[in-house]
């Protein structure tokens, strides 16, 4: 191993990355327009759902409900109608996923005392976000509903209070519930798997599609150093990168950042020579360029988009695709990220983590540096 | 260990791929200080052999020593002695000229009390003086070529290995670059360089014409012209000449028979008393003969008449 040789080749990398618009564009500008993107754009949460009111009964009482739906932060009443086609049309060209229909003998009935139903028509295309209305709606009707019990209680000079038992909720680590929280960690995964991956599997099959790996392997260059050279250069990107993303997403989304900033260092150093190795692999079987950018999409940012639990939880998959999971590093990755982030777990207590995700890096490190050889066809 | 005065000595070397047989049983020795040109048609065996002697291609058997070391057991070495140019220009065309040059230093470890004298070195040489700057790609192919020769001796190695160093290059530019080579040869190194330019091969100090992965023939390229033509050669100047050479090619006594710019070119085993024969057959089918007469063969007529025979040869057998 000579360090000359070494710090050619990187130099020689870092210039051609400098002078590649392209490569520049996904260096600097895609972690950016990715974090930002997840950030703001994928929301997992519920607010402002569009919802359509078709009011029968017009009275105080109908009003008093329906403001309710309004003062909720979940529903955004856009618009009310005087008849069910109006309703359904809404539903159907996806203008409201709600419709409440108030009975017309709302108010009569509650004046009787008797029970009173209040439709709630909802489009159950996404079957996850139907249920989330339901619930929601139940939610403001029931609080409706106790405070007419409770007036009526008082009215009738009866305790104000009747027993009741309620759960006392307090959520931990993403106190907030916000799902940018939960979300944007998990983006360094994906940047890590764009430019340790994708970058990288184009460096190797570049340059025996244009030809110069010829010459350069008819010097002295060994192998190793060809490979280090190469990915030394990716490697200080994607701890730049790492970094950008991570004050983004500390200091723009408020995402909270209680572990220890080494940890998430180390780890992301650990997850990155998984990424390189790979890419590098890819790169040096694929032979073309095409090939290795595909492919290194396909096994990469796919599974760490899809599988890695980023976005969907890896609990709620079938239990076959739960199994498949811990083949990726990705998954190792976005754990040990989230519990940096939100739980700020200690580095020991991130083993179960920590331990695969070396393992992936020792094993696809050798891999790659067996792959290449200096020798044509 | 560098050997006594054989820079390049090559025992019985083949190289195989799957049932094809690109080089067959070679055996050569180059010695110090020789331009060496392999000559040959694409797809003769050539780039096979110089990126076997590279390290590059391993050998299926046979084997090869280069400035001492052995191509299969000691590529490392061998690579640190030697210069190559490949084929195809592969230097990388996004990188300026200096950054090229300094890469390539990196590369062949260039100690760094000499680097900035070979730099300058290399500029000179390749008459790319204050033009470092400039995008590599951009340049023209002629000042590509002679950055590709800087880039590959950086290191000053005793052997080099140019594979058809000026294909695509103007004639000017090509002189210029033997010009260079020859220059290297005074110095002691050792060049060897395959091309099919038949007149670039004349600058040879000794040439090996390879056919279908075969050594055909070998020696200096007035040896070549002396004794590897089967027979004598005329040239004959006739109208018109496509005719001429359909009726030569059937006729009695002639061994071959090929257009050479405006005239043709004829191989008879006896010039003498060919001329008044080729004459009367000529007039026989109407052909006008103009001028006859006995000329000395170039390389390219020992080149086509060599490789003919190979061709009909191989026919015959199958």
């Amino acid at each position: 191993m000579s360090f000359t040789r070494f710090l050619a080749v990187a130099r020689k990398e870092v210039v051609q990355i400098l002078r590649d618009t392209r490569s520049l564009i996904i260096v600097v500008i895609m972690p950016v327009i990715l974090v930002l993107l997840f950030g703001y754009g994928v929301s997992l949460d519920l607010k402002g759902l569009p919802i359509f009111v078709y009011d029968r009964d017009g009275s105080q009482q109908s009003q008093d409900l329906l403001k309710r739906f309004q003062a909720s932060a979940y529903f955004d009443i856009v618009r009310v109608v005087n008849d069910y086609p109006a309703l359904t049309r809404a539903l159907d060209d996806g203008h409201a996923r709600m419709g409440i229909v108030v009975p017309w003998d709302f108010s009569e009935r509650l004046h009787d005392g008797g029970p009173v139903q209040v439709q709630a028509l909802v489009d159950g295309t996404d079957d996850n976000t139907a249920n989330v209305l339901i619930g929601y709606a139940q939610a403001v009707v029931q609080g409706y509903s106790s405070d007419l019990q409770l007036d009526w209680l008082r009215n009738h000079d009866q305790p104000a209070q009747p027993a009741s038992v309620s759960v006392e909720t307090r959520t931990w680590y993403n106190e907030d519930l916000e799902s940018s929280a939960f979300i944007v960690p998990g983006v360094l995964a994906l940047v890590m798997s764009v430019i340790g991956a994708f970058l990288t599997s184009l460096t190797i099959a570049r340059e025996w599609e244009r030809g110069t790996m010829e010459q350069l392997i008819s010097t002295p260059v060994t192998s190793l150093e060809i490979m280090l050279g190469k990915l030394a250069p990716y490697f200080a990107i994607g701890m730049f990168d790492v970094i950008v993303c991570a004050l983004i997403a500390i200091y723009w989304f408020q995402v909270p950042f209680r572990g220890s900033f080494l940890t998430l260092l180390i780890s992301s150093a650990m997850f990155l020579v998984v990424v390189l190795a790979l890419g590098f692999f890819i790169s040096v079987i694929a032979g073309s360029q095409l090939a290795a950018s595909q492919i290194a999409l396909l096994i990469t940012f796919l599974p760490a988009f899809l599988l890695s639990g980023f976005l969907f939880s890896i609990e709620q998959m079938p239990v076959v695709l739960q199994w498949i999971t811990r083949i990726l590093p990705a998954r190792y990755y976005v754990s040990v990220l989230k519990k940096i982030f939100l739980k700020g777990t200690p580095a020991a207590l991130l083993y179960a983590d920590l331990v695969p995700l070396t393992v992936f890096a020792l094993v696809l490190a050798v891999l790659a540096t067996r792959a290449f050889h200096k020798r044509l066809a | 260990m560098p050997e006594d005065n054989n820079s390049v000595v090559i025992e019985n070397l083949v190289k195989q791929f799957g049932d094809f047989v690109a080089v067959d049983h070679i055996s050569l020795d180059i010695r110090k200080g020789e331009v060496f040109g392999f000559l040959g048609p694409n797809g003769a065996g050539k780039s096979t052999t110089i990126r076997m002697l590279c390290g590059l291609l391993t050998p299926t058997s046979g084997r090869a020593r280069v400035a001492g070391y052995d191509v299969g057991r000691e590529p490392e070495s061998v690579r640190q002695n030697i210069g190559y140019m490949s084929q195809k220009f592969s230097l990388y065309n996004d990188l300026k000229v200096i950054e090229n040059i300094r890469l390539f230093a990196g590369l062949y470890s260039v100690p760094s009390n000499q680097l900035q004298a070979r730099i300058e070195w290399a500029l000179e040489m390749a008459n790319l003086k204050g033009q470092e700057n400039l995008i590599t790609g951009t340049l023209p192919g002629g000042w590509k070529q002679r950055l590709a020769l800087g880039c590959a001796v950086l290191h000053k190695p005793p052997v080099i290995f140019l594979d058809e160093p000026t294909s695509g290059v103007d004639p000017i530019s090509r002189r210029q670059f033997w010009d260079l080579i020859q220059h290297m040869a005074e110095e002691g190194v050792t060049v060897f360089v395959t091309t099919h330019y038949m007149e670039e091969a004349e600058y040879c100090n000794r040439l090996a014409l390879i056919f279908r992965g075969k050594i055909v023939a070998l020696g200096t390229p007035s040896e070549l012209k002396r004794d590897s033509m089967k027979g004598e050669l005329l040239l004959i100047e006739c109208e018109p000449l496509g005719n001429a050479v359909e009726v030569l090619q059937s006729a009695p006594d002639v061994i071959d028979a090929a257009v050479f710019g405006n005239a043709l070119h004829l191989v008879v085993r006896d010039a003498a008393a060919a001329i008044p024969q080729v004459k009367k057959y000529l007039s026989d089918h109407s052909i006008t003969v103009g001028h006859i007469e006995k000329i000395r063969p170039s390389l390219e007529d020992v080149f086509v008449s060599l490789t003919t025979e190979r061709d009909s040869g191989k026919e015959r057998k199958a």
